[in-house]
C-alpha cells in the first residue's frame, strides 16, 4: 500500500534535492492567506492542501490569478469550506503565480521490470494524447538527463517560443537529477509527479505542483 | 583495481565459452540415420560446414551415419579429444550422457532436446536438475530446446536450421532460434558475415546476456546483435548490456514492444510509462542500438561491423540524380544527422571537377557532368574535408544498368557494344572500390545505397560493394537509418568520455 504526501510536503522533499519550487506558504485561515499573498506580491494562486488531497484540479481546489487581498481572502474561505472529513488536516497553500506558457511534466515511476525510472515529457492537458516522453533508469547522470531532452520529439518547445526565452536546459537537468536523488535517498518513494513543471517566460522551470507517493 | 577486475572477467568469459565456440572436437549425441531427425541434420550440417576439428557420434544402434562411425556408448570414445557435446537425445537420457561426457573431458554441452522448461512443471524440474548437474560437472550448458550454434573462426556449424552464413564480425544471440535463421539469411544475401551465432533456447543456465558478454571480449566479433523478448530481471539485464555496449556496439531487436504495457496508475508519470517507453529509455541510456524491425537490426549490425564510427553528425549526400538526393535529405532531417552546408573551400575544390550547373549545395548533385574519374575525385575531396563526418553515396550501378540492356539486346557485342558495356561495368566496380578505399583512408563512413542491391545484385556496382566486404543498402533511407544508429552510439560514447 502507499499514501500520498501533501503538496507542501511533496515540494519540501523535492526542494531538498534541488528541484526548484515556488516560494510559497501554507496557512490555516483566509485572513492569513490574504496577509501571505500581500507579502509575496500579486497575482497569486491558492490551493487546498492536505495529505489526502491528490486530485485538486478535478475537485476545483485550485484558484489561479488572484489579483488582490480580497480575492485571496474569499478564495481561501471557499477552499476551506470545500474540505471534507476524508481530507484530514488541511491548509491553504498560497504561491506566487508563475507566468509561462510552456508546461513540461517530470516524475519518478517504479517500473515492475526495470525498477525506479525518471521521466520528462511535454506536459499540459494534452500530455497523455501527445505522449512525448523520455524515460531513464535511476541512477541518472547529468549527461543522461541532457540526452532525455534531446529525445523529445517536440524539442522546438525548448527553444525560444512565442516571445518567451529558451528553456534553461541546465535547470531542467537539475530537476531530473534531483528527482533521481530523491529516489536514491528514500527507497520508500514509489512515485513522483511534477505536473506541471512550468517554464517561466525567463526559461526557468518551476515545479508549480508536485505529488509524492510513498510506500506505507 | 578496475583494470584488474575487467581483465579477469575478460579472461573468464572468453575461456568459459572457448570449448563451446572453438572446440577441439565435437560429439553429436543421438546421431540418427534418418534424414528427418535432428540427430541427422545436426551431424550433416556440422560436416557440411567444413568443421576442421574431430567429429564423433553416438547412438543406441551403432553403425555409421554420413561416414562417421557411431559408438553405442560415450565410454567407448577417446579421452580429452572432445570439448563440445551436441545433444540430440531424449531429455530422460541426458543426465547419464552428461556424466559420461564429463568423464571424457567434455566441457560444454549444447542441448537441443525438448521436454524441459517449456513443458510444464515436470519439465521445469528436469531443467533445474540439468542446470545443477552441469554446474556440478563444471560444464557450460547452452539450451535446452535450442537450435544450435555457428562459429566461423572454427568453421563450426552445429545447428539444425538456417543456412551456413559467410564468415564475418557480427555476433548473434537470440531467444528465438528462427531469428538466428533470419539474421543468417540476411548475411548470405548481403555477404556481410557472422562471427558467432547462437540460439539460447530455454536459456536455463546461459542467457542472451551471457553470450553478448562473451562477444564483447571476443576478438572475432565487432558487434553484438540480439533478439530478446521476455526479460526476467530487467535491472540485471540492463547492467549486463551496459557493460557490453561499453566494449562493443550492441544492436537489440525486442519482441513485445507494442504489448499493453500501460498500467492503471494513480500518477500521470505512471500512465505515460508504457513498457516500450521504459525499455527504449534503458537502451538509450546504456548505449544500445535498438532497432524497430528485423532488417533494420541486421543492417545496423552490418554497418557497425563494416564501417568506421562517425566522429560527428555532419553528412554529405553525393548523388548522380537530383530526386534521389532530395529524398535522402528528407530522410536525414528525420534523424540526429545533419545535412552539413558545404564550406566555401570545399565548393571551390569541387568546382574544379564539375560543370558549372552542378548543385553547389548538399546534396552534391553531380548533374550528369562526370567524366571518367569525377566520382572518386569528388568523393575524396568531400571525405577528406574536416567539416564532413560521413557520406551517403547514391547512383552506383546506373551505368551498368544501362549497359545491361545492351548486353542482353539483339545487337551485342557488335557495333562497339562490347567495349562500351565493359567500360560502364568497369566504372561501377571502380566507384564501389573507391568508396571503400576512401572510407578506410579517411576513417569516415561512406554508405552506398541503390535499389540495384536487391533488384540486380549481379550488377557490377553492388557486386563490388559486396566484394569490398561492405553492405550495399537497398535504399537511401535504410542507409540513413543505419548511419543514424552509428552516430547515436558514437555520440553516446563521446558524451561519456568512452574512447
Amino acid at each position: 500500500m502507499s499514501r500520498t504526501l501533501s503538496e507542501a510536503d511533496s515540494k519540501a522533499l523535492l526542494a531538498a534535492h534541488g528541484v526548484p519550487v515556488p516560494d510559497e506558504r501554507v496557512v490555516e485561515s483566509a485572513e492569513d492567506a490574504a496577509a501571505a499573498a500581500t507579502e509575496m506580491g500579486f497575482p497569486v494562486v491558492a490551493k487546498l492542501c492536505g495529505d489526502a488531497i491528490a486530485h485538486k484540479t478535478e475537485r476545483g481546489l485550485v484558484r489561479l490569478r488572484l489579483a488582490d487581498a480580497e480575492a485571496v481572502r474569499s478564495a481561501a474561505s471557499e477552499l476551506l469550506a470545500q474540505a471534507t472529513p476524508d481530507d484530514g488536516d488541511v491548509g491553504v497553500l498560497v504561491a506566487p503565480m508563475v507566468q509561462g506558457n510552456r508546461e513540461l511534466i517530470a516524475g519518478l515511476h517504479l517500473d515492475p521490470q526495470f525498477g525506479m525510472t525518471v521521466m520528462v515529457g511535454v506536459g499540459g492537458i494534452l500530455a497523455e494524447a501527445v505522449h512525448d516522453v523520455a524515460f531513464r533508469l535511476v541512477p541518472l547522470t547529468r549527461v543522461d538527463a541532457e540526452d532525455m531532452l534531446d529525445d523529445l520529439a517536440t524539442s522546438a518547445l525548448l527553444g525560444a517560443f512565442r516571445g518567451e526565452a529558451a528553456v534553461q536546459r541546465d535547470k531542467v537537468v537539475d530537476v531530473l537529477v534531483g528527482l533521481a536523488a530523491v529516489a536514491e535517498a528514500d527507497p520508500s518513494v514509489v512515485a513522483v509527479d511534477v505536473n506541471p513543471l512550468l517554464v517561466g517566460a525567463d526559461g526557468v522551470p518551476v515545479a508549480v505542483d508536485a505529488l509524492v507517493e510513498v510506500a506505507s | 583495481m578496475t583494470d584488474l577486475v575487467a581483465t579477469s572477467s575478460t579472461t573468464s568469459a572468453v575461456q568459459r565459452f572457448q570449448p563451446m565456440f572453438d572446440p577441439r572436437g565435437v560429439l553429436v549425441a543421438g546421431a540418427s540415420s534418418h534424414p528427418g531427425k535432428f540427430g541427422f541434420v545436426a551431424l550433416h550440417n556440422l560436416l557440411a560446414g567444413g568443421y576442421e576439428g574431430k567429429v564423433f557420434a553416438t547412438n543406441r544402434e551403432g553403425g555409421e551415419v554420413l561416414g562417421i562411425p557411431c559408438a553405442t556408448s560415450v565410454d567407448d570414445l577417446p579421452d580429452g579429444e572432445i570439448d563440445l557435446v551436441f545433444v540430440c537425445t531424449p531429455a530422460s537420457a541426458n543426465p547419464g550422457l552428461l556424466r559420461q561426457c564429463a568423464a571424457k573431458g567434455v566441457r560444454a554441452a549444447f542441448v537441443t532436446s525438448a521436454g524441459y522448461g517449456e513443458a510444464g512443471e515436470e519439465g521445469l524440474a528436469a531443467q533445474r536438475d540439468l542446470v545443477a548437474l552441469a554446474d556440478e560437472l563444471g560444464m557450460v550448458l547452452a539450451g535446452p530446446n535450442g537450435q544450435g550454434l555457428v562459429s566461423s573462426p572454427s568453421s563450426l556449424c552445429a545447428q539444425i536450421v538456417a543456412p551456413i552464413p559467410p564468415p564475418g564480425r557480427i555476433g548473434v544471440a537470440s531467444q528465438s532460434g528462427n531469428f538466428v535463421s533470419s539474421f543468417m539469411n540476411y548475411a548470405v544475401q548481403t555477404g556481410v558475415g557472422i562471427s558467432r551465432a547462437v540460439s539460447a533456447g530455454n536459456a536455463a543456465a546461459t542467457g542472451v546476456a551471457d553470450y553478448l558478454d562473451f562477444y564483447a571480449d571476443d576478438p572475432a566479433t565487432a558487434v553484438g546483435l540480439a533478439y530478446v523478448e521476455g526479460i526476467a530481471d530487467g535491472r540485471a539485464f540492463a547492467e549486463r548490456v551496459r557493460s557490453v555496449a561499453e566494449r562493443r556496439p550492441l544492436v537489440l531487436l525486442k519482441g513485445g514492444a507494442s504489448s499493453e504495457g500501460q498500467r492503471a496508475a494513480a500518477s500521470h508519470t505512471g500512465s505515460l510509462a508504457s513498457d516500450d517507453a521504459v525499455f527504449d529509455g534503458m537502451c538509450r541510456q546504456h548505449g544500445i542500438t535498438r532497432a524497430a524491425t528485423v532488417e533494420e537490426a541486421f543492417e545496423a549490425a552490418a554497418t557497425f561491423a563494416t564501417q568506421p564510427l562517425p566522429r560527428g553528425p555532419r553528412t554529405v549526400v553525393m548523388t548522380t540524380a537530383g530526386g534521389w538526393g532530395v529524398v535522402t535529405a528528407d530522410a536525414i532531417a528525420r534523424t540526429s544527422l545533419e545535412l552539413v552546408a558545404l564550406p566555401e573551400d570545399l565548393l571551390a575544390a569541387i568546382d574544379e571537377h564539375l560543370p558549372p550547373r552542378w548543385s553547389r549545395n548538399n546534396p552534391v548533385d553531380l548533374a550528369g557532368g562526370e567524366t571518367r574519374d569525377t566520382i572518386p575525385a569528388v568523393m575524396s575531396l568531400i571525405a577528406e574535408h574536416p567539416a564532413v563526418d560521413a557520406i551517403v553515396y547514391l547512383g552506383l550501378g546506373i551505368q551498368s544498368n544501362q549497359a545491361r540492356l545492351m548486353r542482353e539486346g539483339p545487337y551485342f557485342p557488335d557495333h562497339g557494344l562490347d567495349r562500351i558495356v565493359a567500360y560502364h561495368e568497369r566504372q561501377d566496380a571502380r566507384f564501389a572500390e573507391a568508396a571503400a578505399e576512401i572510407s578506410e583512408r579517411t576513417d569516415k563512413p561512406i554508405l552506398t545505397a541503390t535499389e540495384l542491391a536487391v533488384a540486380d545484385p549481379g550488377n557490377p556496382g553492388p557486386a563490388a560493394v559486396r566484394t569490398s566486404g561492405r553492405l550495399c543498402y537497398a535504399s537511401s533511407n535504410r542507409a540513413v537509418t543505419a548511419l543514424d544508429h552509428l552516430w547515436r552510439h558514437a555520440r553516446w560514447r563521446q558524451r561519456r568520455g568512452l574512447g
